[in-house]
C-alpha cells in the first residue's frame, strides 16, 4: 500500500464508520476507509428499520436517493403465548407525512448507497481489506493500522474504531474488554419475499406504507429475547434473538427457534407462499451503559457497536452508531483545524458531548433494564401466558358472568406469580424504566 | 424439534447465501482436546450455521464453510480458549446480497 499518510483511518463501512467518514471528508480531512467486506454491507445484518433523524443530520436530502423500502405508519407490539397473541397496535396517518420518521431498509442495499455519498465526499475506500492490529509508537500512541493486504501498514493521526461488535481489532489491542455471553444477542433472520401486492392485502397497507411488529412471550423458549418482523417492498425480514449464554444452556438451536416463531399460528399466514433467499445471523450488544468500554485513547477513538452504542430496550443501534460516528468525526475535524494533537485529553469532549445527546441519555436511562431481564425470565413465559389466557378467557362468550371472569383471572395471575411476586416484579422494573 | 431435523433445515437455509469460500484457509480452530468443555460442547446447538459436531470420540469439531462470521462461538469460548478464531481473508466468507 502506498506510503501515504492520512488524516484518519476508519476501521469499517457500516453506519458509524460511514458517518464518521462522510463527516470528516467534508470538513477537508484526508480520510482512508477499510472494510473486511466484497463491498459496504457485505457482512452486515439489520431487522432493519432506519430512523431518519440520525441520518438527516448528515445527508438532510437523503430520501431522494437513499434506497428506501416502506415508510412505517403502524407499530405493533405482541405478547405471544403458544397459539396466541396479544397486542398493542398503533397506527396514524399522521405518520404518512412528507418527510417520514422510521423507514424500513435492507443493510447490504443501504450500505452500499451510504458508501457511494461517503466516497463522492472524498473518502479513499478499500474493501477486502481486513485490519488486522494497530500500529503503536514508542509512547504507546496509535500511529496506524496494519492491514492483511501485502505491506499493509498505514498511517494516520487518528484511528477511528467502527468495527461493529465482533470488535477484533479494540479487544485484541486491550482497548476494551470481551464481550460477555450474558450480555450479547445473538439474531437469526431471513428474507422471504412476495409480490408487493400481496404485502400490502395482508398488512393493510397502500403504496410504500409499511407495518413493523415486535414480538416476545414464549416464542423464545424461556429464554431472553424478542422476535420482529418488518415489511419492506417486495419481502419480509423476519427474525429472532436471545442471549447468547441463554443459547449456550439451553438445548435450542437459533433455526429451531426460528422455524418455530414462523409456524406460530399468528405468524404463519403472514409468510405464506413466500420465498425465503437468505439466512443471516449476528450478534447485538447488548449491555448497554454499564457494558461500555473506554471510548477513546492516543490516536484513537471507538463508534458505533464497538462501544456497546445499542439501545436494546427499543431495538435502536443504526442511529445511536450514525449519531457516535458523526460526531466522532466532528471531534476529530474541530482539533484538526484547532491544530491541536488526537491526544487521550483532547478526545476526551467525544463523551462529554455525547452526555448532552439522546445516545447517553437513553443509554443511562436504561442502564438496570439488562440485569432486571437477566434476573426475571417470567417476562418471557409466565406473563405472556398469562396475559393471553386472560385475554382468551375475557373475551370468549360462553355463558360464564363477567365478574366470574374476573374473578379467574384475577386467581390465574396470582397463582402464577403470587401478589407479593407481581408486585415485586413491577417495583423492579419500574426502577430499571427510571 | 428434532436435532437431524433441524440440522437439515439449517443446510437448506445456508444453501441460499453466497459465499467465497478460501479453500484449505479454514479461519476458525478448533484447538486439539479429549474432553470438550460445556461451553464448546454448547456450540453444536448454539451455531446458526450449524458448524460444529461431535464425532465419535466426543470431541467437537468444526467444518466453517457455511459460516455467517457471526462470533457467538468466540464469544461463548472465550474463557476457555478452545477455538481459534479469526475473520476470514479480506473479500472471502459470506456475502449478504440483503443482510
Ligand atoms: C438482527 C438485527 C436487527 C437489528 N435491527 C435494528 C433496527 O431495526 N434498527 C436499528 O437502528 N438497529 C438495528 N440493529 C443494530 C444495528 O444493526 C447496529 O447497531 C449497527 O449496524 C451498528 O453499526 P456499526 O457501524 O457500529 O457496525 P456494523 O454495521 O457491524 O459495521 C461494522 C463494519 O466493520 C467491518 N469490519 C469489522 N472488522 C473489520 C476489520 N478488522 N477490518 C476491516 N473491516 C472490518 C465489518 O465488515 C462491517 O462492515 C439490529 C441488529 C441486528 C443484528
Ligand atoms: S462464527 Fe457463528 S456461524 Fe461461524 S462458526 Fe462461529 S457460531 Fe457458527
Amino acid at each position: 500500500m502506498a506510503q501515504e499518510r492520512f488524516d484518519a483511518i476508519v476501521v469499517g463501512a457500516g453506519p458509524s464508520g460511514n458517518a464518521a467518514a462522510y463527516t470528516m471528508a467534508k470538513r477537508g480531512l484526508k480520510v482512508l476507509q477499510l472494510e473486511r467486506g466484497e463491498y459496504p454491507g457485505s457482512k452486515n445484518v439489520q431487522g432493519a428499520i432506519l430512523y431518519a433523524n440520525a441520518l438527516e443530520k448528515l445527508i438532510p436530502d437523503f430520501r431522494e436517493d437513499a434506497p428506501l423500502e416502506r415508510h412505517v405508519i403502524e407499530q405493533r407490539l405482541w405478547t405471544m403465548d403458544e397459539t396466541s397473541h396479544t397486542g398493542l397496535h398503533h397506527r396514524s396517518d399522521d405518520f404518512n407525512e412528507e418527510r417520514p420518521n422510521r423507514y424500513t431498509i435492507i443493510r447490504a442495499q443501504f450500505d452500499k448507497w451510504f458508501s457511494r455519498k461517503v466516497r463522492e465526499a472524498g473518502v479513499l475506500l478499500l474493501c477486502e481489506t481486513t485490519v488486522t492490529a494497530l500500529l503503536r509508537d514508542e509512547k504507546g500512541k496509535v500511529v496506524g493500522v496494519q492491514t492483511d493486504r501485502e505491506g499493509g501498514a498505514v498511517y494516520a493521526d487518528i484511528v477511528v474504531l467502527a468495527e461493529g461488535v465482533n470488535g477484533l481489532v479494540g479487544q485484541r489491542s486491550g482497548l476494551r474488554p470481551e464481550l460477555k455471553p450474558d450480555t450479547v444477542a445473538l439474531a437469526v433472520k431471513e428474507m422471504h419475499f412476495l409480490p408487493p401486492e400481496v404485502i400490502q392485502a395482508r398488512f393493510n397497507l397502500k403504496g410504500n406504507e409499511g407495518v413493523v411488529i415486535e414480538a416476545m412471550g414464549t416464542i423464545t423458549a424461556g429464554m431472553t429475547g424478542t422476535g420482529f418482523l418488518y415489511t419492506n417492498q417486495e419481502s419480509i425480514s423476519i427474525g429472532i434473538g436471545c442471549i447468547v449464554s441463554d443459547f449456550a444452556e439451553s438445548e435450542v438451536t437459533p433455526y429451531g427457534l426460528l422455524e418455530a416463531f414462523k409456524a406460530h399460528p399468528s405468524i404463519k399466514p403472514l409468510l405464506e407462499n413466500s420465498e425465503c433467499k437468505e439466512y443471516a445471523a449476528h450478534l447485538i450488544p447488548e449491555g448497554g451503559y454499564k457494558a461500555m468500554p473506554e471510548l477513546c485513547g492516543d490516536g484513537w477513538i471507538v463508534v458505533g457497536d464497538a462501544g456497546q452504542f445499542v439501545n436494546a430496550v427499543h431495538r435502536e443501534g443504526s442511529n445511536l452508531a450514525m449519531t457516535t460516528g458523526r460526531m466522532a468525526g466532528e471531534l476529530v475535524a474541530d482539533l484538526k483545524e484547532r491544530q491541536a494533537p488526537c491526544s487521550k485529553a483532547e478526545l476526551g469532549q467525544y463523551r462529554r458531548r455525547l452526555e448532552a445527546t439522546f445516545v447517553m441519555k437513553d443509554l443511562k436511562k436504561y442502564r438496570g433494564i439488562p440485569d432486571f431481564l437477566h434476573g426475571n425470565k417470567q417476562v418471557f413465559g409466565l406473563y405472556p401466558r398469562l396475559f393471553n389466557a386472560a385475554a382468551r378467557n375475557w373475551f370468549r362468550v360462553d355463558g360464564i358472568d363477567k365478574r366470574t371472569k374476573e374473578k379467574e383471572i384475577l386467581t390465574a395471575f396470582r397463582k402464577g406469580r403470587t401478589l407479593p411476586g407481581l408486585i415485586n416484579d413491577g417495583i423492579k422494573l419500574a426502577r430499571a424504566w427510571r | 424439534m428434532l436435532e437431524a431435523a433441524a440440522a437439515a433445515k439449517v443446510e437448506e437455509k445456508l444453501y441460499q447465501n453466497r459465499y467465497l469460500v478460501d479453500a484449505g484457509r479454514p479461519h476458525i480452530k478448533v484447538r486439539p482436546h479429549i474432553v470438550p468443555s460445556k461451553a464448546l460442547l454448547a456450540l453444536t446447538h448454539a451455531c446458526p450455521a450449524g458448524c460444529y459436531s461431535q464425532n465419535d470420540q466426543g470431541q467437537v469439531e468444526a467444518s466453517v464453510d457455511g459460516c455467517v462470521e457471526c462470533g457467538t462461538c468466540r464469544v461463548l469460548t472465550a474463557k476457555t480458549g478452545e477455538i481459534e478464531w479469526n475473520y476470514p481473508r479480506g473479500g472471502f466468507g459470506v456475502l449478504y446480497k440483503f443482510g
